[in-house]
């Protein structure tokens, strides 16, 4: 059955249909979705094997104990099979699943708690953090993902947080002695939680709140940073003596004394937040319905976020029970990432070649785990198509197109791929294009191919 | 190795019809002064480019960070350039290069996002248009079909986008596409805008020459490029690149030697590549906002709000520190934190679009920066 509403559980929700997926969905695409929402699902088979994140930064900070070129050595050894094997193990993954609604989401999370390769010194643990604290919880509570993203060694050393010392602590004030107009507080990652991940930047939080959350979380850091007799580790880690000792106050509530349980109360709260409800909302409408969100559909979303207690299983159902994101099956564009990978599984040719992920991806500034900052990449049509980028696109396919097998039937993948929403215009020259190769450039450079 | 990037150029008759209404007809430039506007995204730290090296305040908040006497170029005894900069020495003492601390736009909060966004779309408000400041002025300069913006980078910026087309280019390694495929395309592409537009655009630009290129690092090949498409009679008059990675929360000192070095070669092969177009060329450098007074204690610096403002091109009334300078005592500070900002991006640019680009005043102030007339546009920029 290849509906209209078939090509949006595929493409709107999936990652484009793979040959035979379409009819694999049968006349119930809605349940189709649902069924995918598995809050305990088990890691994929093809990222299995994987390194652990404290495993790698501890094979880093290890190395540094020896010298600066064994430092050297193992992180670009760890960058190769850690980070660029789990890189193309994951599309991997995305091109070959069935289940595609927890791989948009893992992309979805993964970009809303960005963590960027800019900082070279964890680049290596970043597709394990996301393995580690974004997938495991994407059909789990928000409050749960909230709480691993902001303890994970890869964030707190992202947002610069292994160097935040409370002013009053016992380290802070050693410092204190020592350099009088210094300040030992970092604020980067207690302002990105409020503003980024919890509740938005008009989410009523104040710069006298920043402070105090970011006194809260002093101390948080990974086990890499104590020196002497404590063995190094690359988990996380609560140092007690880096802490900001006193009561802290965040948007009003009083939180006391209590170590790292401080951190832990105020994230609770924020992920409780009607504020982060709405911010959350906003952006899963704006993803899975339209560049301008429907407000009505947004507080939808955001209060069944609120009555389940941030159960992002209940909350993506709730995505897809929304008739809005059923009206207009082309109203997104596919941001460059998801575009590759669509071509990939219509293509239907299995595992990627390394070249046909990275090449198109380096070129259009959209290699996995590289945003320029902790905003992430954008999520509206004007974000991914431009001139340049859509010439990018069109060039890769083309040469994509190149490679292909000769057995590969453009009519076939037309049909399969966009059938349901393929205008006159559209098949009409697919099927005019004097080759193959370039009957499936232009299929894959066409507008409905591009959108979803 | 540096690779060309072939821009398409569409001539076939079938192409024509599909493509009128992307066809550049060069009509003469409403201007052919040259502006090129460098954004620096993260947060440049203005007191580490331009340090006020000799006040006492300064070497009290930046004890490790602070630069001396020797690690500077001083311009006028109490400020120096950072010695990455050097490379711009040349401009300042042949009167070409101009700089403003203490500046931003009207943003006085602390996220890049939101500080960004207000940067590009110029209404005083993050998120309070759709399109780009710059965009804006272009449709207001009235270049008939010319392009007069061009994009450097492979997606373009806030700032240049909206109604007027622009130009986009960036270096490219993948083959280029066959005519006869973009004709066929192009009647797909009919009845989607987005992508109508996107492909429009992206024919029948000028090309740049790229044959003689020798620089390396993006920045440079980009101002490669820039110099080489704006020197162009019929290209395009106004640019925008961006140079990343100035978001120095730790170790600043090594990160922004790197930086600085890059900028500062990017605008020289920007004077090289321009030529004699240099003499009537603005080029203005600029970040969303500065960074606090103080040092942190990770040898770096937080979000602040006064920056810097760095102008450079024949057309700038050069060789000297322009606008206020409010000092950096405790009672100076905004928020007890940040170099208070008394000089105005928006009065900066009003004074470029319309003293150099030629744009009407009142269209400056009604369309390009609403709700700005309290920001009047600086004096003594540009070249009488």
């Amino acid at each position: 059955m290849r509906t209209i509403a078939s090509f949006i559980a595929l493409n709107r929700f999936g990652l484009g249909a793979a040959p035979g997926e379409a009819d694999a969905i049968g006349d119930d695409p809605r349940g189709w979705l649902s069924a995918q929402i598995q809050p305990s699902a088990p890691l994929p088979e093809a990222l299995r094997g994987f390194r652990s994140s404290e495993a790698i930064i501890n094979g880093i900070l290890s190395a540094r104990l020896e010298s600066p070129e064994a430092q050297q050595r193992e992180r670009r050894r760890a960058q190769e099979q850690d980070f660029d094997a789990e890189m193309l193990a994951r599309a991997s993954q995305m091109i070959t699943t069935r289940a595609p609604l927890a791989e948009r989401l893992v992309l979805f999370w993964s970009n809303h708690f960005t963590v960027s390769s800019a900082r070279r010194q964890i680049a290596p643990a970043i597709p394990s953090f996301e393995r580690e604290a974004i997938r495991p919880h994407v059909f789990g509570r928000f409050a749960d993902m909230l709480l691993t993203v902001v303890q994970h060694p890869s964030m707190l050393v992202y947002l610069d947080n292994t160097y935040s010392i409370g002013p009053g602590s016992p380290a802070g004030l050693r410092h204190l002695q020592r350099n009088p107009t210094r300040t030992t507080l970092n604020e980067n990652l207690a302002r990105e939680v409020l503003e980024l991940h919890t509740l938005g930047v008009h989410g009523g939080y104040t710069q006298a709140d920043v402070i105090q959350f970011a006194l809260a979380l002093t101390g948080w850091t990974h086990g890499g940073v104590r020196r002497g007799d404590r063995p190094r580790h690359g988990g996380f880690q609560f140092i007690q003596r880096h802490h900001e000792p006193g009561d802290k106050t965040v948007l009003g509530q009083r939180y006391a004394e209590g170590g790292v349980d401080e951190g832990v109360q105020i994230l609770n709260a924020l992920a409780r937040h009607p504020a982060t409800a709405h911010h959350l909302a906003t952006k899963l409408v704006r993803h899975f319905v339209a560049d301008d969100p429907p407000e009505a559909a947004v507080e939808q979303i955001a209060r069944v976020y609120l009555e389940t207690d941030g159960d992002l299983g209940r909350v993506m159902q709730a995505v897809i029970d929304l008739d809005a994101a059923w009206a207009d099956p082309l109203a997104k564009v596919k941001p460059h990432y998801d575009y590759v990978i669509a071509v990939h599984r219509a293509a239907g040719q299995g595992a990627p070649h390394r070249r046909d992920i990275v090449q198109p991806l380096r070129l259009l500034a959209h290699l996995p785990f590289t945003a320029p900052s902790p905003q992430g990449w954008g999520d509206r049509a004007a974000d991914w198509i431009g001139p340049e980028a859509l010439m990018i696109r069109l060039e890769w396919v083309n040469r994509f197109t190149s490679r292909l097998p000769g057995g590969v039937n453009p009519r076939a993948v037309m049909e399969q791929s966009i059938g349901a929403v393929a205008r006159d215009v559209t098949q009409t020259w697919v099927y005019r294009a004097p080759s193959a190769d370039a009957a499936l450039t232009l299929l894959f450079g066409s507008p409905e191919f591009q959108r979803r | 190795m540096l690779t060309r990037r072939r821009f398409l150029h569409l001539t076939g008759a079938s192409l024509a019809a599909s493509l009128a209404a992307s066809r550049v007809a060069f009509a003469s430039a409403p201007t052919d002064n040259r502006f090129v506007f460098v954004f620096l995204r993260g947060g440049l730290d203005g007191l580490h480019a331009l340090a006020p090296f000799a006040d006492t305040d300064y070497q009290r908040l930046r004890p490790s960070l602070g630069l001396k006497a020797d690690q500077v170029h001083s311009l006028d005894g109490y400020f120096g350039l950072h010695h990455g900069l050097g490379a711009l020495m040349p401009l300042w003492q042949a009167g070409e290069m101009a700089l403003i601390p203490a500046a931003t736009t009207r943003y006085r909060d602390r996220s890049h996002f939101d500080g960004q966004n207000l940067l590009e779309n110029g209404t005083g408000q993050p998120f309070g248009a759709g399109d780009g400041w710059l965009n804006r002025a272009i449709a207001g300069l009235n270049g008939g079909d010319q392009r007069l913006g061009l994009s450097l980078g492979p997606s373009v910026p806030l700032i240049l986008q909206g109604q007027a087309r622009v130009q986009a280019w960036s270096n490219e390694q993948l083959p280029d596409l066959d005519e006869d495929f973009l004709a066929r395309l192009a009647i797909v592409y009919r009845g989607d805008p987005l992508f109508a537009m996107a492909l429009g655009e992206a024919t029948g630009a000028p090309e740049p020459d790229m044959g003689g290129a020798s620089e390396t690092g993006n920045f440079q090949i980009a101002a490669h490029a820039a110099a080489d498409l704006l020197a162009q009679e019929h290209g395009p008059r106004i640019a925008v690149m961006e140079l990343g990675g100035w978001d120095t929360h730790v170790n600043q000192g090594g990160r922004l030697t790197g930086l600085l070095g890059r900028l500062s070669a990017g605008l020289m092969t920007l004077h090289a590549g321009l030529g004699p177009e240099w003499s009537r060329t603005v080029v203005m450098v600029a970040s969303e906002f500065g960074r606090t007074a103080a040092e942190n204690g990770n040898a770096g610096t937080d979000h602040g709000t006064g920056g810097l403002a760095l102008l450079a091109g024949g057309a700038v009334n050069g060789g000297r520190i322009l606008g206020a300078w409010p000092g950096l005592s405790n009672r100076a500070l905004f928020e007890e934190r940040d170099v208070l900002a008394v000089n105005s991006y928006e009065g900066i640019f009003k004074a470029i679009l319309t003293g150099h680009l030629g744009l009407d005043p009142a269209y400056a102030e009604r369309v390009v920066f609403p709700g700005s007339t309290d920001l009047s546009p600086m004096d003594g920029l540009l070249r009488g």
